[in-house]
């Protein structure tokens, strides 16, 4: 799906050993594969079925989620970073994309 | 006051068996214990197509002592299985929030697995109302 | 009648109502659910109010005989009047009518004297909804005369009927913080209102929590609010309670929207909460119901009643407190001048409107009670012959002023019982078995033993249809005997019924708005006599 975008809310800076909280937003219908169209026909599952948080490469937060997760699904959690680096986020779709986006922070 | 009742859910739910086998499958057959999870909604969701979930377990999220995963499931969904969130040290504390779909009124579990294999679990009833009316 | 008009307030005067020895060092000063009430009115308490649970016979859910038992109220006093339904045509005529916003600025103006600055003037919401002046300013009538008063802090629920935009412009000119701590916003879930307020009265830091309705998307409609989420959030309190009290705070108040028995459990589960400003159930009690350390003050409805709370409060503690519930007697106490002109200029452009006769009635006409109140049966019958339905619902709603019998119904008059910002009157059909899910939802939320599951509303109101209700009993197993009064047939599951209504939440209803139904059904019946209701029946 190419109209899938994602947003983050990330702290620009924290101090060591500081617990910060990250929020995500993939905008996504979540189709659950349980809807029917007009004619009866059962409309297929399409959803983001995986979400993956990691820092330098290290994984922070995962998350498989099943067809009963929201549309447009949002992740609030927390992290604890040793050093300056970026978080990268992906979304992988039951089609096979990934979506995906980065963010900087400073650790003093 | 009334909305009318349309795109409400069939009589279409997991069988309580489902549930049931699922916290099971996740906690390799052990009973889960109460205590050290807690998880937090809304005792009535104002959308029951987007309700707000948040779990918050106890843990020094260690290298040593940490919170592998937690399982949330809904007993009245057509299906179950709702997520499972996967935690790490990186974590700093084993909290998340997400939000999830419910066709009616119904228990939402949470499960929480930690590194050295034990199991708590929370749960809490989430009415789903028509809506209408009011002081 | 003027002579037993006259004697019977002989021992009722401003002075009596109003002096109370000043108390302690911090006065609290509550008004609710005034719901756009400028004028005097008529407000019988209800009859019926019943609680399920742990709550059960407790305050407020005791009416009546019951009542005046309870608190050593005389039958027949001013205090019975105020408070109860007994005997209320005959004791309405004696003592006149009730509230009115001059004479609440009397109140509220002599006790700040009194007080100098040791006085908070609180109002819980409910306040810019409910008339038809309200409705035709979109609350800016209210929030005039609000300003006028000036209240320390408010927070709301039917306010938030007139929409985001609406809601947001008003509160940036109010020149006072709207208090919402369990108000989010919808997307990233972060605070979308103040949660506090913090004062220095007397000495003392006091912390003011403002609640606002947590079911305010679900009770009304969520659509015309789609960026705020709302929610009880208890864990929410209890931490704004805890940095309120860490940071210093001597008295911690909760502004609160929740509804009485939401509150009661709340003060018991939550710690460290001096005073609970109890609104939205438009409970009156003449004293304070104290959970633990927290006392549950309830302020009443319509410009009624204005409560007065005076405390003592030492070392981040109240040592004893003095309270009134005083009655605002329009006949006995004086209108405030200033609030009087304020009045007549803003309704001075609907004056006449307001003023137009519709009809007459022979009875009592009410709405307050936990089944169908007589201006509702009034609704009903007018949805089924104006909408041709065989079945009427109309929303529980506890606003909705009193007529007394040889009353004449003004345009005023049927607005103070259906002024909102989604009047239509909807016609649809529903299955039987649909009807008695509506039918089953509304009475959860009702009689949920659990009061955090519960709206706070009374039950919805039926026309066309007997019902048998057990509030008792468990969701889906309350209501039985649904019997169609046309045909006297019982109402089947599957069968079709054309139902007409009002104030559905869902966007885009379609339908004439209710006044012009009922005003129409009223050109049709100019004498209006309401028989008995014998379509609810309550299994005790
Ligand atoms: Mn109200
Ligand atoms: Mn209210």
């Amino acid at each position: 799906m190419s109209n899938a975008k994602p947003r983050i809310k990330v702290p620009k800076t924290a101090s060591k050993d500081e617990v910060i909280t990250i929020k995500t937003l993939i905008s996504h219908e979540m189709e659950s594969g349980q809807r029917k169209d007009k004619d009866g026909n059962t409309i297929p599952r399409k959803i983001i079925n995986r979400f993956t948080c990691t820092f330098n490469g290290q994984e922070v937060f995962s998350c498989d989620l099943d067809p009963a997760i929201a549309a447009n699904p949002y992740f609030e959690f927390s992290a604890k970073v040793p050093e300056s680096g970026t978080f990268t986020f992906e979304w992988v779709d039951d089609d096979g994309s990934v979506y995906s986006d980065k963010a900087e922070i400073e650790v003093s | 006051a009334l909305a009318v009742v349309a795109g409400r859910a069939g009589s279409a739910h997991a069988a309580v068996d489902d549930t049931e086998k699922a916290i099971q499958d996740f906690t390799g057959g052990k009973s889960p214990e109460t205590g050290r999870i807690r998880l937090t909604a809304p005792e009535i969701a104002e959308n029951g197509n987007t309700v707000p979930i948040s779990v918050d377990v106890e843990s020094p999220m260690t290298a040593e002592d940490y919170v592998a995963s937690v399982l949330i499931l809904a007993d009245g969904n057509p299906n179950p299985d709702v997520a499972t969130l996967h935690f790490t040290p990186m974590s700093g504390s084993a909290t998340a929030t997400t939000r999830m779909r419910l066709a009616k009124t119904q228990n939402v579990i949470a499960v929480a697995k930690m590194s050295d294999g034990s199991v708590f679990m929370d749960k809490k009833e989430v009415k789903v109302t028509i809506g209408g009316c009011g002081g | 009648g003027g002579w037993a008009r006259l004697m019977a307030q002989q021992g009722l005067t401003e002075e009596g109502l109003l002096s109370m020895p000043a108390f302690g060092n911090v006065t609290l000063v509550h008004i609710t659910d005034i719901h756009a009430q400028l004028k005097p009115i008529y407000f019988r308490e209800p009859s019926i109010n019943l609680g399920v649970g742990e709550v059960a016979g407790l305050p407020p859910h005791v009416t009546g005989a019951d009542f005046l038992k309870l608190y050593k109220i005389e039958p027949g006093s001013p205090d019975a009047y105020a408070l109860t339904s007994e005997d209320f045509v005959a004791l309405a005529r004696t003592y006149g009518r009730m509230g009115g916003m001059d004479r609440v600025a009397s109140i509220v103006k002599r006790i700040r004297d009194e007080r100098g600055g040791n006085m908070l003037l609180l109002d819980g919401g409910d306040t810019w909804q409910g008339s038809y002046t309200a409705n035709q300013t979109a609350g800016a009538d209210m929030i005039e005369i609000m300003a006028a008063l000036r209240p320390d802090a408010m927070t709301g629920h039917w306010e938030f009927t007139y929409g985001t935009e609406r809601v947001q412009e008003a509160i940036d000119s109010l020149g006072f913080p709207f208090l919402g701590s369990n108000i989010y916003d919808a997307e990233w879930d972060e605070p979308a209102f103040e949660p506090l307020a913090t004062f220095e009265r007397g000495g003392a830091k006091i912390a003011v929590i403002g609640q606002a309705f947590p079911y305010t998307p679900i009770a009304n409609p969520r659509w015309k609010i789609p960026e705020w989420s709302f929610g009880i959030r208890e864990e929410d309190i209890a931490a704004h309670v805890e940095d309120a009290r860490s940071g210093g705070a001597d008295l911690v108040v909760l502004l609160s929207h929740n509804g009485f028995d939401v509150d009661r459990k709340l003060a018991s589960r939550v710690p460290g909460i001096d005073v609970i400003l109890a609104g939205h159930t438009h409970d009156a009690l003449p004293e304070p119901v104290v959970i633990g350390k927290t006392l549950l003050v309830a302020s009443g409805s319509n410009g009624k009643f204005v409560s007065r709370l005076d405390l003592d409060v030492q070392g981040g503690e109240v040592r004893g407190f003095a309270y009134r519930l005083i009655p605002v007697f329009s006949d006995v106490i004086t209108a405030d001048p200033d609030i009087a002109t304020l009045i007549d200029k803003v309704r001075a452009p609907y004056e006449e409107e307001l003023a137009r006769e519709l009809a007459m009635t022979e009875s009592l006409l009410y709405r307050r009670g936990n089944f169908n109140g007589t201006f509702d049966d009034v609704f009903c019958q007018a949805l089924i012959e104006e909408r041709e339905a065989d079945i009427s619902l109309s929303p529980g709603f506890r606003w909705g002023t009193s007529l007394l019998p040889e009353q004449a119904i003004t345009v005023e008059d049927l607005h103070n019982a259906c002024a909102m910002t989604y009047p239509a009157a909807y016609r649809t059909t529903m299955s039987g078995s649909m009807l008695k899910e509506v039918l089953e939802d509304v009475a959860d939320n009702l009689f949920n033993p659990d009061p955090y599951y519960q709206q706070g509303g009374d039950m919805v109101r039926v026309g066309g249809m007997a019902y048998a209700v057990d509030p008792r009993a468990g969701m889906g197993a309350r209501i039985s005997d649904m019997t169609l009064l046309k045909t006297g047939e019982a109402v089947e599951p599957s069968k079709d019924y054309v139902v007409a209504g009002w104030a559905s939440v869902n966007e885009g209803t379609e339908g004439p708005p209710i006044w012009d139904v009922v005003e129409a059904w009223l050109a049709r019946n100019p004498v209006v006599r309401v028989p008995d209701n014998r379509g609810v029946r309550v299994k005790a």
